[in-house]
């Protein structure tokens, strides 16, 4: 567990980390991951049980996490090889044939961290339920931690997983929903509007908490507390507000950055913004 | 033509539960879950044995397919259980990401396939579930003959690691294979020895496929008759070997032509020893409402068909 006065200097090497991945191949998805790079830092580095140097498929006897928004896959490798879990000189084969590090995240080739595919929206959710449940069943102590986006939420199989969660009393699970109210087509509001989700969650049955996960203070405010709402009976949720684009001026407060990548002019301006760690660069 | 004695009649989806009820008493991992089908599925023997480990998934077949993925890759053996329509064409991402992808235990267990569902209609009686679930990479499919095989089959698949489809349906339906024959995941099952056609034959045809063996015999030919119930990975050496010796090829199921086992059996023998073929299946058309019978013999999947394809490929011989 990382002292927590380290984990902004981690949290802006993982968003270096993530700008010069995209870059290098001239696609992925930037906006979400340095939004979310705050709070996967947080996890990886604070609040998780993981053991990254022995990693098990299964992840019997340690805590799950299910990233259900795939396509933010450069967050989720950064946080992972940052870890401990493969080398990070590895992210530089980020997108590029014969990789572990596929555009979307999957077991498919071997990556140490990651437990099952995820890309295809709406998903993830459910499988985190079925770790969970068989953790419930194995009589496995540990929690599973699932993400998803906001935008995902209007796949119509994650109100059958909350619906299910809550019937099961699902409550080794803590999810958390990237609320940047952003999509590809543009704002949530404008595409499909997702509104109320404190009180959809409650309607449904979850507990259901509200985070700045852009803001270390409020992290370590609402973290604990959602932990301690772990074994009531219910499943917790975090419905975490976050910056699309965060930490880089130019790529926040729209959507233009979901899914597209910077150029050279613009990397460089971007990592200036975003010093080098005493981490390094990978 | 060898004779089969009918040891009794009964539904292939009873041997599925009674399977299911044996494998979870031998293995601890097995878990199940329904989608509200739990009596059509005879999941209630398994359940009423093991409440702990049965989970009622609701009408929520995908969200149910995501969980059913999630256990199997903690350590659990997930069966699901639904009609085939819905365990198939209704969650086909779900499964092609979250199992098949992921390389995910989950057997997905699925009833009331093809057209003997019977008078629920064409809504109900998928025809094109074989065809998906083979395309799947590293999906087994199989589709058993009987309520003995589908248990056994059953079974079978809990000690195989891997996504498995296993598809099986409603009628009762003639009990042949004896209680003792083992099940192995694609090894085909010579049933009667033959020299002037091969039937290749799948699920509720196997028998109309025994039929028709008796009906050409009549007429003074020799049909080998071979009870593939695995689909993938097909016995391709069987396949080889009975081509090669009876010279012309049928195939009898109770599905698309696009995309079943004749499809797989074509392809096989387009590549390896191009032979005289007949397809016994539905030929891109939608079924209807009608009894079981009724309708194998309007869309010409009865053993009077097997018996005409048979005649129609002997003829094709060089």
């Amino acid at each position: 567990m990382a002292d927590i006065n380290t984990l902004p200097e981690i949290a802006r090497q993982v968003r270096r980390d993530i700008l010069r991945m995209v870059h290098a191949v001239n696609s992925g998805h930037p906006g979400g991951s340095l939004g979310c790079a705050d709070y996967l830092t947080a996890l990886y580095f604070h609040y998780m049980v993981h053991d990254a140097s022995n990693f098990t498929p299964h992840g019997n006897g340690e805590d799950v996490f299910v990233m259900s928004n795939g396509h933010i896959s450069p967050v989720f490798y950064s946080a992972l090889a940052r870890s401990g879990y493969f080398p990070t000189s590895e992210l530089a084969t980020f997108r590029k044939l014969n990789t572990r590090l596929q555009g979307h995240p999957t077991t498919h080739e071997g990556l140490p961290g990651v437990r099952v595919a995820t890309g295809s929206l709406g998903q993830g959710l459910s499988v985190a339920i079925g770790f969970a449940m068989q953790k419930k069943l194995d009589g496995d102590t540990h929690t599973v931690y699932a993400l998803t986006g906001d935008g995902e939420l209007q796949e119509g199989q994650i109100w059958e997983a909350v619906m299910f969660a809550a019937h099961n009393k699902v409550d080794n699970l803590l999810v958390a929903v990237d609320f940047n109210q952003q999509q590809i087509d543009g704002s949530t509001a404008d595409v499909m509007g997702i509104t109320e989700l404190v009180s959809k969650f409650r309607a449904f049955g979850w507990i259901t908490l509200e985070m700045d996960g852009n803001d270390w203070d409020d992290i370590h405010r609402v973290m604990p507390q959602a932990q301690n709402q772990l074994g009531c009976e219910k499943p917790v949720i975090i419905i975490m507000k976050t910056e699309m684009g965060q930490g880089v001026d130019f790529m926040m407060g729209s959507h233009a950055w979901h899914g597209k990548a910077p150029n050279d002019a613009q990397l460089a301006e971007a990592l200036l913004q975003l010093p080098v760690t005493e981490l390094g660069d990978y | 033509m060898k004779s089969f004695e009918i040891l009794d009649n009964k539904d292939t989806r009873s041997g599925f539960g009674a399977g299911l009820l044996e494998i979870g008493k031998q293995d601890p991992r097995v878990v199940a879950m329904c989608a509200d089908l739990t009596g059509s599925l005879v999941m209630n023997l398994f359940k009423d044995e093991f409440p702990d480990r049965f989970f009622q998934a609701g009408i929520m077949e995908a969200n149910m397919m995501g969980v059913a993925a999630g256990m199997a890759l903690g350590g659990k053996i997930p069966f699901t259980g639904t009609f085939a329509n819905f365990s198939t064409g209704r969650v086909y991402d779900q499964i092609r990401q979250s199992i098949a992808y992921s390389h995910a235990n989950v057997k997905i267990c699925a009833s009331h396939a093809g057209l003997t569902l019977g008078e629920d209609g064409a809504t109900h009686q998928i025809l094109e579930d074989i065809g998906l679930m083979k395309m799947l990479p590293g999906m087994v499919v199989i589709n058993p003959c009987d309520y003995n095989q589908t248990k056994a089959a059953t079974i079978a698949i809990a000690k195989y690691f891997g996504p498995v489809y296993l598809r099986f349906g409603r009628p009762k339906w003639p009990v042949f294979i004896t209680e003792d024959t083992p099940f192995v995941i694609g090894k085909a099952l010579m049933l009667s020895e033959g020299t002037d056609v091969s039937i290749f034959a799948t699920g509720h045809l196997v028998w109309k496929a025994i039929e028709a063996g008796h009906q050409l015999a009549q007429k003074g030919i020799s049909a080998e008759i071979i009870n593939i119930h695995t689909i993938k990975p097909l016995d391709v050496e069987a396949v080889i070997a009975s081509a090669k010796k009876t010279g012309c090829v049928v195939t009898a199921e109770e599905h698309q032509m696009n995309g079943g086992l004749g499809d797989s059996i074509a392809q096989l023998l387009a590549r390896t020893l191009p032979t005289p073929l007949e397809m016994v299946a539905v030929n891109d058309s939608f079924g209807e409402s009608g009894t079981p019978d009724q309708l194998l013999v309007k869309y010409g999947l009865d053993s009077y068909d097997i018996t005409a394809a048979a005649e129609r490929a002997i003829s094709r011989k060089n």
